[in-house]
């Protein structure tokens, strides 16, 4: 038992006084020291910062994806490069409404679907209070669900108001108030574009606006009618948004809604689409895939910039041994093994390498505090733990890797020739 | 007259070859050697005569010879590495010609060395090295720097180092080699001490005058122990077993 104890003990024991001869070592070589962990500084500094960045922006991204909605599809018109459709007027490539009919029997993966029209850059009249830019939107009532955006107050648009393409509309609450609408505004008339539409109810609030969003809607605010509604006014420019029954069948609902469409287009076997699919999950993967390829690329540049780091601790710790061979043979001399001389040197390696991943991993903080301050797209980007851990890591594997050479030439030296060393 | 004090060194049949190219250089050539507890030995003899090599061989250092060394009645020529750098580090002290100090740290922490590398606790440490140092006169530099010293003051710290085991062998190469003729005289006085207390002494000069200090002088040429007498030669309490004498002990 005392045995088994010896030898941790010993091992322990050995670890202590070496780390204070290192420190020793590297408080006498202040400046070589600095400069000889400059490349491990860069190193883990670039390891942090990359995985800060790179963590940091995927969870941006995903995060707004998913309060964009995953299994969302969008479906808009595309002129095609070649086949009999390259010259179509836009005209005649539009959605019109019977193309869509049945599309929720024929596509069983998908959930629901709503036409999208939009005219934009109107101006809202109650009273004397008018609110400029204006978007006015012809919605089915199918969007409340797959935008998340129920309506808070009245109620939905009917199948009457679709049939009939009634003068209703829906506005959402910072409307009402700019408009000095009442709080309980259901049966108010709001002028929009010259016309007169009767308030049937409030939407709830545009939620905080994330980076894909922003890109998507430049008015601050929406009018919304029925589709039939927009649609007798003027042929809008129509967008179809489609739920999948869940993430896992997107791609098969995306197949579904394809042959729909092409079918009920008229398209022939053979010929290209006169419409673009996109799922949120296509690109949600679309960016993984990118993100991975950074990834790569990064941790290629890091792995290149700590291997020149390891190489310059190497060199230093030749340098070392070869000034400090007399001492070697010293401390052979009066009963030191190899193993303590190789411990020396390693821990000496090692602990230059940690000093260079402490400064590296506070570099890395603040290179990462700058970015976040740089752009608000970055401004979630943080140095998670993990990556702490993971760039010490890397720090202590260099030092023991690269130091180990080194070590083993201190540790195989002949105390006799040390000693004669000049 | 039989000498019933212990046997420190037992050396049979020693030779230690060193190869250059082709040639051979026979450094040791079939070397016997017997040296008791409390001896103070001078080992003699011009440049390539072998003293070094021998001193390496007695102090350890070397494993690349043939024949018996037995160091306090332990075979250490059958050792191997790491035995024999316990053995080094528990019963020998080494006094070189230019003094081996660690430039960066005190005569307190170079006394320190030898005992880092057997787990002695910072504080016993600490003891048994101030004890060392004011054996050798030196309590009051424990916290100077050898860059503070003098050179005599440094082979003083290192004959403390040396010491601070308690070895069963001081060896000292040229230890005054580096040293004026009067810090020559501390040391060996020094020496004198050290032996009056008891410590075996082996030290190489070709000096005479440091030779002088030792109760018997052995001399070498080309790798051979060519005379080996008590000094002065008519002394009668330089202890000498001769070495027909040892040889027969052996056979015996
Ligand atoms: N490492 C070595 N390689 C080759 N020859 C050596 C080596 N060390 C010593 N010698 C040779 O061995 C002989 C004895 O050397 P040494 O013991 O150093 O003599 P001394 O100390 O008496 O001057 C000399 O001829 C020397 O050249
Ligand atoms: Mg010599």
């Amino acid at each position: 038992m005392k045995d088994l104890l010896h030898i941790p003990l010993g091992i322990g024991f050995l670890l202590f006084q070496s780390t204070c001869l290192a420190l020793t070592e590297i408080w006498a070589n202040k400046m070589r020291s600095v400069l000889t962990t400059l490349g491990i500084v860069i190193g883990v500094a670039s390891v942090t910062a990359v995985i800060a960045a790179l963590t940091g922006l995927k969870s941006k991204v995903l995060h707004d994806v998913e309060s964009f909605g995953t299994n969302k599809i969008y479906m808009w018109v595309q002129r095609p490069d070649s086949g009999p459709q390259r010259n179509a007027s836009w005209w005649n490539l539009r959605f019109v409404p019977t193309q869509l009919e049945g599309l929720t029997d024929h596509c069983p993966s998908v959930a629901e679907y709503t036409r999208v029209g939009r005219i934009g850059r109107l101006t809202v009249r109650h009273g004397e209070r008018t609110v400029d830019n204006i978007s006015l939107r012809g919605i089915d009532p199918a969007w409340h669900s797959i935008e998340h955006r129920p309506v808070v107050l009245g109620r939905l648009f009917s199948v009457v108001d679709e049939e009939q393409a009634r003068n209703v509309c829906l506005i959402d609450p910072d409307l009402r108030d700019k408009l000095m609408l009442d709080r309980d505004c259901i049966g108010q008339t709001i002028l929009a574009g010259g016309r007169r539409y009767a308030v049937v109810g409030i939407v709830e609030r545009r939620p905080e606006m994330s980076m894909i969003g922003e890109l998507m809607q430049e008015e601050a605010f929406d009018v919304f009618v029925p589709y039939a509604t927009l649609r007798r006014l003027r042929e809008p420019w129509c967008e179809i948004i489609a739920t999948s029954k869940s993430t896992a069948v997107t791609d098969e609902a995306q197949a579904e809604l394809r042959f729909f469409l092409r079918k009920n287009r008229g398209i022939k076997p053979g010929d290209p689409d006169t419409f673009r699919l996109l799922s949120i999950q296509s690109e949600v993967k679309k960016f993984n895939d990118i993100a991975l390829v950074v990834t790569l690329v990064a941790g290629g540049v890091v792995a290149i910039s700590l291997l020149v780091g390891g190489i310059g601790i190497m060199n230093i710790m030749l340098v070392s041994v070869s000034e400090r061979t007399r001492e070697i043979g010293l401390r052979k001399a009066v009963g030191a093994r190899r193993s303590a001389i190789l411990t020396q040197f390693l821990v000496e390696a090692v602990v230059l390498c940690l000093f260079g991943g402490l400064v590296g991993v506070a570099l890395g903080q603040l290179l990462t505090t700058i970015l976040a301050n740089a752009n608000p797209v970055l401004s979630e980007v943080a140095v998670p733990g993990w990556a702490i851990s993971v760039s010490f890591g890397f720090a202590v594997a260099v030092g023991i890797g690269f130091g180990m050479f080194p070590a083993i030439k201190a540790a195989n030296l002949d105390p006799i020739e040390a000693l004669r060393h000049e | 007259m039989t000498d019933t004090r212990r046997t420190i060194i037992r050396v049979r049949d020693v030779s230690r070859i060193y190869r250059v190219g082709t040639e051979e250089i026979r450094a040791l050539d079939h070397v016997d050697l017997e040296v008791r507890q409390n001896e103070y030995v001078a080992v003699m003899g011009h440049s390539g005569s072998g003293k070094s090599t021998l001193m390496n061989l007695l102090g350890c250092l070397d494993r690349a010879y043939t024949g018996l060394y037995e160091l306090d009645g332990v075979a250490v020529s059958s050792m191997n590495d790491a035995q024999l750098a316990q053995v080094r580090n528990e019963r020998i002290g080494f006094v070189f010609q230019s003094f081996e100090m660690l430039n960066r740290t005190n005569a307190q922490k170079n006394v320190e060395l030898p005992l880092i590398y057997s787990r002695n606790g910072w504080w016993s440490r600490r003891q048994r090295a101030r004890e060392a140092l004011e054996r050798v006169g030196l309590a009051d530099r424990r916290l100077h720097r050898p860059n503070q010293l003098s050179g005599g003051q440094k082979q003083r710290v290192a004959v403390a180092r040396a010491l601070v085991i308690n070895p069963s062998l001081l060896l000292a190469d040229e230890p005054t080699g580096n040293l004026d003729s009067r810090t020559s005289e501390e040391i060996l006085a020094l020496f004198d001490q050290l032996h009056r207390e008891g410590q075996t002494i082996l030290l190489v000069t070709h000096e005479q005058d440091v030779a002088r200090h030792a109760h018997r002088i052995i001399r070498m040429k080309d790798g051979n122990i060519v005379s080996d007498e008590p000094n002065p030669p008519q002394a009668p309490v330089a202890p000498v077993a001769s070495s027909d004498a040892g040889k027969a002990e052996v056979v015996a």
